[in-house]
């Protein structure tokens, strides 16, 4: 070939396959569901090596515990994981109420356990809808699964709102008991609500166990083994998807969890597509669990302590406590040390998608970058809880 | 293995202290035994989940290092403690005993200072490289002004 400029040259790439390219994903890339930065190192289209950088959203909760009130941060708690607030709420109060040893009424511990499992409804809600989407068009349209969980969740989130007045951020608990009681007709529209979202679940389960796209993508990736899940300490579906049978609602039962009938889910495969089994399975419990609270929810007072009235209302005495709930990710820990003062002394805030998510570089390499992304949503990180 | 036997077996220990209620077994040691009791913890009381690590900043008396481990098939837990002493920011770092542990030590790392020794790679995680100060260290001031950032 040539030309008036003389021949022209195609440079030939001296490409032999060991190159190693290195790619920034994120932080604001979607599949990450909110700011996270994974540094891939890619061979081709494997991924050799994995430095996940977090901290984009970080707040200090931590330090800000220090400055406010055991009556005062509950409400900021529930800004931790920010799409399961009510769990978040749930472990400071009953860390402050372990301490302080205050005694919470059998009413408001079932109420407490009914906002808890609705909780688990929605933010599964959320997570099925943002993984399949994450996962692309082969699951018949992008968003179509998408659309059809946030459809659901936004039931749930009605059914808060009548109840609490907020959508997302709570406030819901308080310690001693919890702030609001159930308006008229709340329960006859939370039952209607969880049947028409079990009806719903057959319809997914029907829609992505039928793909084949979706099958290929999640069986066999991504696999946890059950010593490793133990090691990095992730908790919730992602422990129990590799075979280790925990549920804090079972191992140390918390606000009356002891009451109630319940199957806590096991796989041992350990992929992704465990983890879909085990949370699909969690949904039908956890609305089980709403219809034997509405079914048998004792008469009496909501809380142990009058409405709050000044800041340090609440003291905690000397010493230490960790309080923990199994939230729709996993352990949601507080360690709280008091110093018999209004504020405690020190706060540490354990998330469960911190350490979820620290199982990543463990388990990552080796896979192609799109299967990056469906791990990355099988995790189901919030990274309000992953910073705090 | 139970709550009952581990506290027998920690307390074969002299230099460590013993506390806590039923299944919430609390254990502080030296910290020159730092290590050992995590390995003791995870191989011969068989609690092999890591929760979570972290410090306590008790300003003149020093900082203080805590991490709580499982065993879940018992079930019982185990809290460790162990102070460093005043002035010191220097100790034994678990992340060989634990995976988890590698995150949570550069997270105290980040916040308090704490130089974990044989961390693999021990480097601030939640701020950013070129942060000033340890915030969970009382003598940080939450208003503290921050350089802006490049």
């Amino acid at each position: 070939m040539s030309s008036e400029h003389g021949p022209l040259v195609i440079k030939q790439l001296d490409y032999t396959g060991a190159e190693r390219l290195t790619m920034n994903m994120g932080p604001q890339h979607p599949s990450a569901h909110g700011v996270f930065r994974a540094i891939l190192t890619l061979e081709g289209e494997t991924v050799v090596g994995v430095d996940a950088v977090i901290g984009y959203l970080h707040r200090c909760h931590e330090k800000l515990a220090e400055t406010l009130a055991y009556v005062q941060y509950p409400s900021i708690a529930s800004k931790t994981d920010y799409v399961a607030a009510m769990s978040s709420e749930l472990a400071y109060v009953m860390a402050a109420e372990r301490l302080a040893k205050i005694d919470v009424p059998k009413r408001a511990q079932y109420l407490r356990v009914l906002v808890g499992e609705l909780q688990r409804v929605a933010s599964h809600c959320l997570w099925l809808g943002t993984w399949c989407m994450d996962m692309g068009g082969a699951l018949g349209g992008g968003a179509t699964v998408f659309l059809y969980c946030i459809r659901e969740r936004e039931l749930v989130l009605d059914l808060f709102e009548s109840l609490t007045g907020a959508r997302l951020l709570y406030g819901f608990h308080q310690v001693g008991g919890v702030r609001y009681d159930m308006p008229e007709h709340w329960a006859t529209e939370c039952r209607s609500t969880v049947d028409l979202i079990e009806k719903r679940l057959l319809e997914y389960e029907e829609m992505l166990e039928g793909n084949a796209f979706f099958m290929m993508r999640t069986k066999g990736v991504g696999v946890i083994s059950r010593e490793l899940a133990l090691d990095v300490g992730i908790s919730g579906p992602l422990l129990r998807a590799s075979g280790v049978n925990c549920d804090l609602r079972r191992l140390a039962p918390y606000s009356s969890y002891e009451d109630f009938e319940f199957r806590v889910p096991v796989e041992t495969s350990g992929d992704c597509y465990a983890r879909y089994k085990v949370r699909m399975v969690e949904f039908r419990e956890s609305i089980k669990i709403v219809r034997q609270i509405l079914d048998g929810l004792p008469e009496g007072p909501i809380s142990s302590r009058p409405g709050v009235k000044a800041v340090a209302q609440v003291r905690v005495p000397k010493g230490e406590m960790y309080a923990r709930v199994e939230g729709p990710r996993g352990e949601v820990g507080c360690y709280l040390v008091g110093d018999g003062g209004p504020r405690p002394y020190r706060m540490k805030w354990r998330g469960a998608s911190f350490s979820n998510l620290a199982v990543l570089p463990h388990i990552i390499p080796g896979h192609s970058v799109a299967d990056v992304v469906a791990i990355m949503g099988s995790v189901d990180p919030v990274f309000g809880e992953v910073d705090r | 293995m139970d709550a009952i036997q581990a506290r027998a077996r920690l307390a074969e220990n002299p230099d460590a202290v013993v506390t806590g209620e039923g299944a919430a077994i609390v254990v502080t040691v030296p910290a020159a035994q730092w290590a050992e009791l995590a390995s003791f913890a995870k191989e011969g009381l068989g609690c092999t989940f890591f929760s979570f690590l972290s410090a306590v900043d008790w300003k003149e008396d020093g900082l203080e290092v805590v991490a709580w481990m499982d065993n879940l098939d018992a079930p019982f837990s185990l809290l460790m403690k162990t102070r460093l002493g005043t002035g010191v920011t220097t100790c034994a770092s678990l992340a060989l005993t634990y995976r988890g542990a590698g995150w949570m030590e550069r997270e105290a790392f980040d916040m308090f200072g704490i130089v974990f020794e044989g961390h693999p790679d021990l480097r601030r995680i939640l701020l950013d490289d070129d942060w000033v100060g340890h915030p969970l260290l009382k003598s940080y001031a939450v208003d503290t002004p921050y350089p802006p950032y490049r």
